[in-house]
């Protein structure tokens, strides 16, 4: 037992001699080393939550997940490459190395690169800056600024050695001779592009002397239209007072400077296709002003000879008056006639009538049934009453056809109560 | 910029001509000097739009000043 007991006593002693107590600062040191040179070069995915920017520049955040926390930083050198924003709440995937940081034992991620997780960094950039210039108003309609009637003088912000101008000025030429270019040489790909696009765009604005801007670019992959995707180039193209077409690329995609420009278009022939349609439009418009001009002069000429026509119908001539009196006179004269025709033949008529009447009462035609008539001579009184005559007196006695003198014999004078 | 100018006013003078003498308003006298003044802004509009004098310029700027010089169309189209 008590050589147990020694042993024991000895034991601690032993352990003491195999154990190796190390200082915070060696095991941190350690730690340091094997984490370090374990996770040298590490991608890590997580969500970004409580994301500061130090005065410094560098960049401070936790990444996490359900049931984990990493602390990350990224220092200002590191950061300024990252297109997109880094926010709270973003899931992200990060490159990097595992550092420890002895003063406060902790470890942490260098952050060296980082990507959001599920989209590309660009077109997370691209929804970002889209959503901010969309709150600042630069795609609101009010902003749309009109273009004149017909622009004579077009300004293209283009590379001169590509397909873009190349495709402007042969429509134009073919479809709009009329209108006149200026060409503002850019780059419009690369780092610079963006910021000689924005400068062109102000150019044309203090130029002044052109009535629309096409900014355009021909086809290419999503980097290459990349600076039309550019704050700088929305901007510009937000504060220039002339109208400004974007027509950039042949896809789908739109772009920034698609969404704040006045018009846009797929292709750059479409940007001159508009410019020629513009100008077809109004030679059409002219022309039915001229069909109008026209057809109203005649309107208004046809319709002064209507009424000259009528005028001229209501204003009768002297012979016309004098025909038409002598019509009128015809006509009465023919009343007249046929009156006094009628009139005539109802006289004689009755003149007849009246004639036979006579005859009827004609005493000669009564002594020719075989009365006679007697007159006493010499006075020639018809005698109606034998108290007219007395014996002696000369009778001439009338009858149908001759007639002879008697001398009276003899008055009988009648019994008035007999008969 | 003369041009466009022009031709907006011109345009604008055109269609009120139009419609004065759609109107019917005007004695033959009115009407006609109007067709005349009509027909001559139509004519000159047209012929303005109908210009084939472009011109194809480079915008130059050297010390903030700017100068245009002429560019040779037809080589763009050579070099592809």
């Amino acid at each position: 037992m008590p050589k147990t007991t020694s042993e024991l006593a000895i034991q601690p002693a032993g352990l003491e001699k195999t154990r190796h107590v190390y200082t915070v600062s060696e095991i941190t040191q350690d730690i340091k080393i094997i984490l370090e040179n374990t996770f040298a070069e590490v991608w890590v995915e997580g969500e970004v939550s409580n994301f500061k920017v130090a005065t410094s520049g560098h960049f401070y955040f936790t990444l996490k997940d359900e049931s984990s926390v990493l602390a990350a930083v990224m220092f200002g050198r590191a950061n300024k490459e990252v297109k997109f924003k880094i926010e709270d709440g973003l899931k992200v995937i990060c490159f990097g190395r595992i550092e420890v940081y002895p003063p406060h034992g902790r470890y942490q991620l260098i952050v060296e690169r980082v990507e959001p997780k599920g989209i590309g960094a660009q077109q997370l950039a691209f929804e970002q800056l889209k959503k901010k210039l969309h709150r600042e108003g630069l795609f609101d309609l009010k902003h749309k600024k009109s273009f004149p009637l017909m622009p004579f003088c077009v300004g293209i912000v283009t590379s001169r050695a590509g397909a873009a101008i190349r495709d402007i000025l042969q429509i134009l030429k073919k479809g709009a001779p009329c209108v006149d270019v200026v060409i503002r040489s850019v780059r419009v790909q690369g780092e610079l592009a963006a910021q000689e696009i924005a400068v062109a765009i102000e150019d044309f604005n203090q130029f002044k002397q052109v009535d629309v801007i096409i900014i355009s670019r021909g086809g290419g992959s999503a980097e290459d239209l990349w600076s039309f995707n550019t704050e700088v180039v929305a901007r510009a193209i937000y504060s220039s007072k002339i109208p400004v077409i974007s027509a950039v690329g042949h896809q789908i995609n739109i772009t920034l400077s698609d969404l704040v420009a006045d018009v846009f278009v797929e292709t750059p022939s479409a940007a001159a296709k508009i410019i020629v349609d513009k100008k077809n439009m109004l030679l059409a418009q002219i022309d039915s002003y001229g069909y109008k001009l026209a057809s109203s002069i005649t309107e208004i000429i046809h319709e002064l000879r209507n009424n000259l026509v009528a005028l001229r119908h209501m204003l009768k001539g002297p012979l016309d008056r004098l025909l038409e009196k002598q019509q009128l006179l015809d006509e009465l004269v023919a009343g007249l006639t046929h009156n006094m025709r009628h009139c005539l033949d109802i006289t004689s008529e009755r003149v007849f009538s009246l004639i036979e009447k006579l005859e009827a009462l004609s005493p000669l035609a009564i002594l020719s049934r075989g009365y006679s008539l007697s007159l006493r001579l010499p006075e020639g009184v018809i005698i109606k009453d034998v108290a007219q005559l007395k014996p002696r007196d000369i009778v001439k006695t009338i009858l149908g056809k001759g007639a002879f003198f008697s001398s009276v014999q003899e008055v009988i004078r009648d019994d008035p109560g007999s008969s | 910029m003369k041009e466009k100018q022009s031709l907006e006013d011109d345009m604008r003078k055109l269609q009120k001509i139009v419609e004065e003498l759609g109107s019917g308003k005007l004695t033959l006298g009115e009407s006609l000097k109007k067709y005349e003044e009509g027909i001559k802004l139509a004519r000159d509009c047209s012929a303005a739009l109908n210009d084939a004098q472009r011109k194809v310029e480079l915008l130059m700027k050297k010390d903030g000043k700017f100068s245009l010089e002429k560019l040779n169309e037809t080589q763009p189209e050579e070099e592809k």
